[in-house]
């Protein structure tokens, strides 16, 4: 029988996957079910088993069956590992993903799951942390914390109960890196998480879960019954989220699992110390706990070889928007901004010319094509007044009004805020207001159709706060960089403290769509 | 619903750290959590109702009122954006027939924004009661009001 393998990942399923699997099933053949590898732009893709090794055929529809069976589908790929996209990605992360059955426990062992529990296990707490501090790992949430120094500050905490905690709530837009390895490699992150109980001692753990994943949910849920065995006396069980975008902020996230509002918490104290149910908390991201088992694996040198300055290891990049070849690419750290968008993304998928790229969701800069030269690296990125976030990349085409990314970034930061504190929870409202006049002076000054919004709905939009008459459009916009000041410096946390990001990028690099065009000079005579 | 709590925390127990579990439960049992439920759950959980309530209205997932029949969660974050996402969600209000955040008038459908469902480089995406949709265009908004009898 003829074995086929097809992605089950959310994306995979939201382009058609289940029917492309149903009709290979009724065609006879064994569907064998994976994450996906990533690449967006050629799922659903369907790889057969042969000779020369998985041979590729995507993207696939269910009327394709014959074609890809005989062979003479016009989508063949060859072996997928040899696409341009492919071969130059270090897969330390993602090696697994898109080539194994998820929850197959001997898909994992054969793919050399638990070789870096084992290791640990066969290690002394502290010798397991000096391995992950060796390797240079740096939390991929977002603000690049050492994860050994935080693992080294809980193991040395003393206490009856300690908690680890994965931060799953991944609601930037533009990322699915985290979803992509929980749907396609589950056991990967379950190990990650029992090494750094191991580290630290650490009896249960939580992994936290927005509820906008359902297919992530239940495949964890799935994996930790399946390998319960494998990880005891640990424990694991799944949390979900409710729709709150500040629960990723790791405080407001403990406090959720308690059952309270997700509210930031002052720092001091620092979770490592006191923090789910007030005891000593290892809490990282996905992807910080899934590098672990293959730094324990292969040892933290092997880790430590690739990236850039003290950017160490990988990072799956998330290329997302208007970009033609979208999808996660594992790459070390050090390659350019532009060879990301141009080279690996092939440009914006309408064809149109790049105008914008936002790095790092919706706390991040936007940059225009001139910036191009950043390598991608926390510090440089820091430097030139952006952040990598959790490395996902959304690319804009000449379309788009920068002005109106700026008026949804506030737009966000008010919806979400956590009402802490005051800069963010009223200032984010003030700066949507603002926004509105600067939109409507604009429209009022030079009507300007807009392709992405039908005509109409932008004046319905835009003209809800008449500009005082008194405020011209220069003083809106100091009024406008003051607020990004106040609310950067007077913010409890990232969610207030960094909208002024994407508002003030947008405004310093795209200054011409904040204000009415010049009108165009009269040719001389 | 009383029993139901109750049913539900003799299996999954009453800390209090049991409240966002719970609700889902109650949710997912009858579709959102009603006012006259806060104190039944304060009661189960040991907390006052104003704990209750308080996380009930803090989380966007929770409803307080019956949905339509329908769920369509659109998602309006900026990588949809980047793919058209605005011009779409206009032709969705009208194509449903319903206002975002709303319920149809005939209890038909809910149209719900949704910030990002990590499918973002296949967008405009949505969830059709739970489905995942891509590349939303106008025929796939045909399809899914099709779908939902709108
Ligand atoms: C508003 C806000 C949202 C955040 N969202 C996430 C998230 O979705 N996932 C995540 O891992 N970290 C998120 N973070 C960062 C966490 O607070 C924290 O730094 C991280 O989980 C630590 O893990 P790491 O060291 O492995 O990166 C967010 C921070 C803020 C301020
Ligand atoms: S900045 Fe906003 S989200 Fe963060 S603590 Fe203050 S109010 Fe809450
Ligand atoms: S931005 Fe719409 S799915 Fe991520």
């Amino acid at each position: 029988m003829t074995r086929v393998f097809i992605s089950r990942d959310m994306a995979s399923v939201a382009l058609g996957a289940d029917d492309v699997a149903r009709a290979f099933v009724a065609a006879g053949c064994e569907v064998i079910r994976t994450g996906s590898r990533g690449l967006f732009s050629i799922e659903p893709l369907v790889e057969l088993e042969s000779e020369e090794g998985r041979i590729g055929y995507g993207p696939v529809g269910p009327a394709d069956v014959a074609a890809v069976l005989d062979g003479s589908h016009a989508n063949r790929l060859g072996r997928v590992e040899t696409l341009p996209f492919f071969a130059n990605q270090p897969r330390f992360t993602f090696a697994r993903c898109g080539l194994t059955d998820p929850l197959s426990l001997s898909d994992y062992a054969t793919h050399g799951g638990w070789k870096g529990l084992e290791a640990a296990r066969a290690r002394a707490p502290q010798q397991v942390v000096d391995a992950v501090k060796a390797s240079g790992l740096r939390g991929r949430g977002g603000a690049g914390f050492p994860t050994g120094i935080k693992w080294q500050t809980v193991l040395d905490a003393s206490s009856l109960a300690k908690f680890i905690v994965c931060n799953a709530d991944e609601g930037d837009s533009g990322t699915f890196a985290d979803r992509m390895l929980m749907e396609g490699d589950p056991y990967c992150l379950i190990e990650g998480m029992a090494i750094a109980a191991h580290a630290v001692g650490a009896g249960h753990g939580y992994i936290y879960i927005r509820s906008e994943y359902p297919f992530a949910i239940s495949t964890m849920r799935a994996a930790i019954d399946a390998c319960a065995h494998l990880i005891a006396p640990f424990t694991l069980e799944v949390r979900e989220g409710a729709g709150a975008y500040v629960c990723g902020e790791e405080t407001a996230l403990l406090d959720s699992i308690e059952g309270k509002r997700g509210q930031v918490r002052a720092k001091p104290p620092l979770p490592a110390l006191q923090g789910l149910f007030g005891q000593p908390t290892v809490i990282n991201n996905v992807l910080s706990l899934a590098a672990v088992p293959f730094i324990l694996a292969e040892g933290a040198e092997a880790y430590a070889a690739v990236g850039f300055g003290r950017s160490r290891g990988t990072m799956p990049v998330q290329l997302a928007g208007n970009v033609r070849h979208g999808g996660l690419y594992e790459v070390g750290f050090g390659i350019t901004l532009g060879d990301l968008v141009n080279e690996v993304g092939g440009g914006t998928a309408s064809g149109s010319p790049v105008r914008a790229v936002q790095v790092g969701g919706p706390l991040g800069a936007y940059f225009p094509p001139g910036m191009f030269h950043l390598p991608f690296d926390y510090e440089a990125f820091a430097e030139a007044g952006g952040l990598i976030g959790h490395a996902g990349i959304t690319v804009f085409d000449d379309s788009v009004d920068m002005a109106h990314m700026a008026r949804f970034a506030m737009e966000f930061c008010a919806a979400e805020s956590c009402g802490k504190c005051t800069p963010c929870r009223i200032g984010s409202t003030r700066g949507v207001e603002i926004m509105e006049r600067i939109m409507a002076r604009r429209e009022q000054d030079s009507p300007r159709p807009d392709p992405a919004i039908p005509a109409g709905l932008a004046k319905a939009l835009y003209s809800r706060s008449p500009a005082p008459a008194q405020r011209g459009a220069e003083q809106e916009i100091a009024l406008l960089r003051d607020l990004a000041d106040t609310m950067k410096y007077g913010s409890l946390c990232a969610l207030g403290g960094f909208t002024p990001y994407p508002v003030l990028s947008a405004l310093d690099y795209f200054p011409e769509d904040f204000v009415a065009p010049a009108p165009a000079k009269e040719a001389a005579e | 619903m009383e029993d139901f709590i109750n049913a539900w925390t003799l299996r999954h127990g009453r800390s209090r750290d049991k409240l966002l579990p719970l609700l889902h439960a109650i949710q997912e049992e009858c579709g959102y959590v009603g006012d006259g439920l806060v104190p039944v759950i304060a009661r189960a959980l040991n907390i006052s109702r104003a704990d209750v309530h308080g996380v009930v209205t803090f989380y966007h997932d929770f409803r307080r009122a019956p949905s339509g029949r329908h769920i369509v969660k659109l998602c309006r974050a900026e990588s949809c954006q980047a793919r058209g996402g605005t011009a779409i969600e206009a032709q969705a209000v009208q194509r449903l027939g319903v206002a975002m955040g709303q319920t149809r008038a005939d209890g038909q459908v809910s149209l719900e924004p949704v910030y990002c469902l990590g499918l973002c480089a296949i967008g405009p995406n949505a969830l059709v009661d739970g489905r995942p949709v891509a590349r939303i265009d106008a025929a796939a908004l045909g399809h899914i009001a099709a779908e939902v009898g709108a």
